[in-house]
């Protein structure tokens, strides 16, 4: 595997624990429940440290792709999370009326980093680099 | 054999970070509740809550309280006697936390009395006669009135009080403290600010034993 394109499977690994390790910090350190979108997100973003990891260890290309699918369905539902968050989605449309809201703000880092916010930022990332490392010749 | 080298550290260097954050973390959330719990209108005391013990002790434990629960009822010998052991230097405050059906109006009742100065007597009452009024699988808060009478009690102003908005609010207010430090199960002990985390008779008196030895210097009596 070319040196660039390890390099940049490498960060997009190290995005994804960041984002494992943030979130599990969230949840049982701070103790705020994730309600229902954070949970959708979660599922895409915790088995990313499985798949890019093994693919990273076995120097396996095949991996991107599939990171690549992960990411894009963590992106999604991250980037509905952050237009109801802020206001862009009217309250009826709402999928977690019950339970959880997902639109009630628990946190805010440095005045704007909300959870759904920082969230889109590790996917856009995590895309991002495994898109160059794509670039980069990690083609199967 | 290099590139796995960079890939093992890296990840072990976000994990080590990911500890030392959740430690850190912890130790100034217990510091922040520490620092509440020395104030005198907080989460963990409100200007209603009744006290059992000096006011000027330095250690207060609080209890949030469910007088329908058994275990708050076998406990509550033992917490007066933690109290009155420390001769003068223990405090503590009880919070109302109705959690079982029926308990809504046993709370109402102990602070329409206490109002009347009678918490303590009809607290006992009521946790004496628990399984009249308040056994789990047939609750029946009609009684309690019966069963406070006799205790010294104007029954028709506590009926008056139990029925109030400010009454109800005090409760609302206890419940919503109780939520805010993650009380679920009653008894809920803090001393200090401390949560007794692993529950058990022996773990309260030593979490007392060491706020004492904290707030008054080393272990012996005065």
């Amino acid at each position: 595997m070319p040196r660039r394109a390890w390099t940049l499977l490498l960060l997009a690994w190290l995005s994804s624990l960041a984002g494992t390790l943030g979130s599990l910090f969230f949840s049982e350190v701070m103790q705020l429940q994730p309600c229902l979108l954070c949970w959708y997100q979660r599922m895409a973003m915790f088995p990313l440290v499985f798949v890019l990891g093994i693919g990273l260890y076995r120097e396996d290309a095949g991996s991107v792709l599939y990171g690549l699918a992960l990411a894009a369905a963590g992106c999604t539902v991250a980037g509905y999370h952050f237009l109801l968050y802020s206001g862009w989605i009217p309250e009826n449309l709402q999928p977690c009326s019950k339970g959880l809201s997902c639109a009630e703000v628990d946190l805010r880092l440095v005045g704007f980093l909300t959870i759904p916010l920082m969230s889109l930022f590790a996917f856009s990332t995590i895309i991002g680099l495994l898109v160059a490392a794509r670039r980069k010749g990690l083609r199967v | 054999m290099k590139r796995q080298g960079i890939m093992v550290g890296s990840a072990v260097a976000l994990v080590l970070a990911f500890v030392v954050a959740a430690f850190g973390y912890a130790w100034l959330a217990e510091r922040r509740l520490v620092e509440l719990a020395a104030k005198p209108d907080s989460v963990f005391s409100r200007p209603h809550s009744p006290t059992y013990g000096p006011t000027d002790a330095r250690v207060r434990i609080v209890e949030f309280l469910d007088p329908a629960c058994e275990t708050c009822r076998a406990f509550y010998p033992l917490v007066k006697d933690i109290v009155d052991s420390h001769r003068g230097r223990v405090q503590l405050v009880v919070r109302y936390t109705p959690f079982h059906a029926g308990a809504d109006t046993a709370v109402a009742v102990m602070e329409a009395a206490r109002l009347q100065g009678l918490f303590w007597p009809v607290t006992q009452r009521l946790l004496r006669d628990q399984s009249t009024w308040g056994a789990d699988h047939n609750p029946r808060p009609d009684l309690i009135w019966n069963l406070v009478d006799g205790t010294g009690l104007n029954l028709r102003k506590a009926r008056e009080d139990a029925a109030s908005a400010v009454v109800r609010a005090r409760v609302e207010q206890d419940l919503a403290d109780a939520r805010a430090l993650g009380v679920t199960r009653t008894p809920g002990f803090f001393v200090n600010g401390r949560q007794l985390k692993r529950f058990g008779a022996n773990e309260l008196q030593e979490l007392v034993r060491e706020e004492v030895a904290r707030a008054y210097g080393g272990g012996g009596a005065p």
